[in-house]
């Protein structure tokens, strides 16, 4: 979205401009120093099967934040969300275990995860509810009944077509990719596609920006904002279907902090939390440092905890960030 | 004189016990700019939010060049040519001007590019953009990528009027489009609302400002207790009888016609 036809002026103003524009350029600057701090100081990180492993790591928790910001985007927050994804997980593996076939275990859990996204989104948008209370209420919900569902055992996966996403094959000879990968980039380039270049995105940047303005403008405030639940619940399944690839077991109490790992990817990635600014490129890049972080951070000897203690710093300074840049621009 | 543009008669509102509007007549003729002046709470938002389809009244009727029209909804009006400024303006901050002049309306590509991959026209919502702050002689901005949210007060009101001049084919509604602004961006802001005028778009015109009322008003439409109470033309009336009329301190006749002002003295 940089503007190439600016006007030459001051250079710090146009800086300014620029990081109005594409809120991700911060977190993509960080990103960089981070691979090249992680490569000059060990000697393990920056190698093919490293990168790819990272890439592999981060794709669940990078799926969720996907859903994650469009939510974040209508100023909403969705505490649900990896809840939804492992009563997604649940759904294919026990319904494949007793008999069914995969592609129908897929489809019935594609439409439960789009439906329970649908509920939030339904109550968020018609009853006025409070996103933070209704997904709360969700998380309590749903997180129970994948452990009723689960009858308290986890679910192995043997089935190809549920693991289909942790296969793949070799770059060049040596670089793994994954069809989750390959998945995760035509789902964030989709994504990206529909908040940039339809006039779906712009409503939703809107709405998210001053929802009274955006009904004062003719924009249909409500189906938009209902739409974007709707679309985070199928993300969600993907997100499931993800999971299953990368570990071949439906666990009930697995991603027991998806939820707030997906918004801290979304908040390190410059989204706002106050709605209307933000990328998906920025979310990408979030996910991705959060990933770099413990692989590099483990690769040097350091302690997970540190590891959490660093991000938990990066969350809070993009606030920071984003908060001052606000501030400024008024 | 010719059809009014817009046309209301007996418009009225009731809120539970309380009456907004109680039989409001509006008349708005091509190419005028008509000031609507009124105590608070004598109705005008009212009877600017029925204009706007903001708001469906209990009783009366709009015609349009003279065809009775019923408005549901903003859009409504928005699809019959009437655009409004409003106060607060209904702006995105976080976006740029361009997308902020065809928020709600935004142009696709031709063909299948727009049709099913619903891909926007971004260059051709620039050019028009553009062309159309161009036109209105708004030069204060420097490129039509500014986000909003950098620009000044009356910069931004120049975007919004600049927006309801772009898409108001029968006329534009503008609710005290200078409260919040200084001296020079009030100058700036009346002057688009002189050119908009110019083009033969009428301009309704709501302020608390009675200076700038006798300045820019071919007409004054004065508002009280919910109903028209008098229209004159700024060179016929003092503004101590206009503000003398809203507060009902000067009195004209029942038949809603333009009273002999002149006469009264």
């Amino acid at each position: 979205m940089a503007n190439s036809t600016a006007t030459a002026g001051p250079l710090r103003n146009r800086t300014a401009e620029a990081f109005l524009h594409n809120p991700a350029l911060g977190p993509l600057g960080a990103l960089v120093v981070a691979i090249v701090v992680f490569s000059v100081t060990t000697s393990t990180f920056l190698t093919v099967d490293n990168l790819s492993l990272v890439v592999q790591q981060s794709l669940v928790v990078a799926t969720l934040a996907l859903g994650q910001t469009l939510i974040v985007l209508t100023s909403g927050i969705d505490l649900a969300n990896a809840a939804i994804m492992v009563l997604g997980t649940m759904l294919f593996a026990r319904l494949v275990t007793e008999g069914s076939s995969p592609v129908l275990a897929l489809v019935v859990g594609f439409v439960v995860c789009a439906a329970l996204g649908g509920v939030s989104g339904g109550l968020v948008t018609w009853l006025n509810l409070p996103p933070f209370i209704v997904t709360l209420g969700m998380l309590t919900v749903v997180l129970a009944a994948g452990r009723l569902y689960s009858q308290g055992n986890s679910w192995p996966v043997t089935d190809p077509v549920l693991g289909l996403l942790g296969e793949g094959g070799y770059l060049f000879g040596q670089v793994r990719v994954t069809h989750g990968m390959t998945l995760a980039v035509v789902m964030f380039a989709l994504v990206w596609y529909a908040l940039t270049q339809t006039s779906w995105g712009k409503h939703v940047y809107a709405l998210g920006n001053d929802p009274e303005a955006a009904r004062l403008t003719g924009i249909h405030v409500g189906r938009t904002r209902f739409s974007v639940y709707l679309i985070a619940g199928v993300i969600y399944a993907f997100a499931a279907w993800q999971a299953l690839g990368r570990i071949p077991n439906a666990d009930p109490n697995a991603f027991q902090t998806g939820n707030l790992d997906s918004i801290t990817a979304v908040v390190i990635g410059g989204t706002s939390l106050f709605g209307g600014r933000g990328s998906v490129l920025g979310t990408v890049v979030g996910a991705l440092i959060v990933a770099v972080l413990r692989s590099g951070l483990t690769q040097a000897g350091i302690d997970s905890l540190y590891q959490d203690v660093a991000t938990g710093v990066l969350v809070i300074a993009a606030v920071a960030f984003d908060q001052l840049a606000r501030r400024r621009s008024r | 004189m010719s059809t009014p543009a817009l046309q209301a008669r007996g418009l009225v509102k009731r809120y539970g016990r309380v009456t907004a509007l109680d039989g409001a007549d509006f008349d708005l003729y091509a190419g005028e700019v008509l000031a609507v002046v009124g105590d608070n709470g004598a109705g005008k938002s009212s009877l600017i939010k029925a204009l706007s389809g903001a708001l469906v009244p209990d009783d009366g009727t709009i015609l349009l060049d003279g065809a009775e029209t019923r408005f549901h909804s903003p859009l409504d009006a928005r699809r019959a040519g009437i655009e409004t400024v409003h106060q607060t303006l209904a702006l995105a901050p976080a976006m740029d001007i361009a997308a902020n002049l065809f928020l709600g309306r935004e142009l696709r590509r031709p063909g299948p590019l727009g049709g099913v991959l619903r891909l926007l026209d971004k260059p051709a919502m620039r050019r028009q953009a553009q062309e159309q702050l161009d036109a209105l002689g708004i030069e204060t901005v420097q490129h039509i990528g500014q986000i909003v949210e950098t620009l000044s007060g009356g910069q931004r009101q120049a975007v919004a009027v600049a927006r309801a001049a772009m898409f108001g084919s029968r006329m534009v509604i503008m609710d005290e489009p200078t409260a919040a602004l200084g001296v020079k961006e009030s100058r700036l802001v009346l002057d688009l609302i002189r050119r908009i005028r110019d083009r033969g778009l009428p301009v309704v015109l709501i302020s608390h400002d009675m200076p700038q009322v006798f300045e820019l008003a071919d007409r004054i439409h004065i508002h009280r207790l919910g109903r028209r109470a008098a229209v004159v033309r700024p060179g016929d009336a003092s503004m101590s009888q206009v503000v003398s009329l809203m507060t009902g301190a000067l009195r004209i006749g029942e038949d809603g016609a333009p009273p002999d002002v002149s006469g009264a003295e």
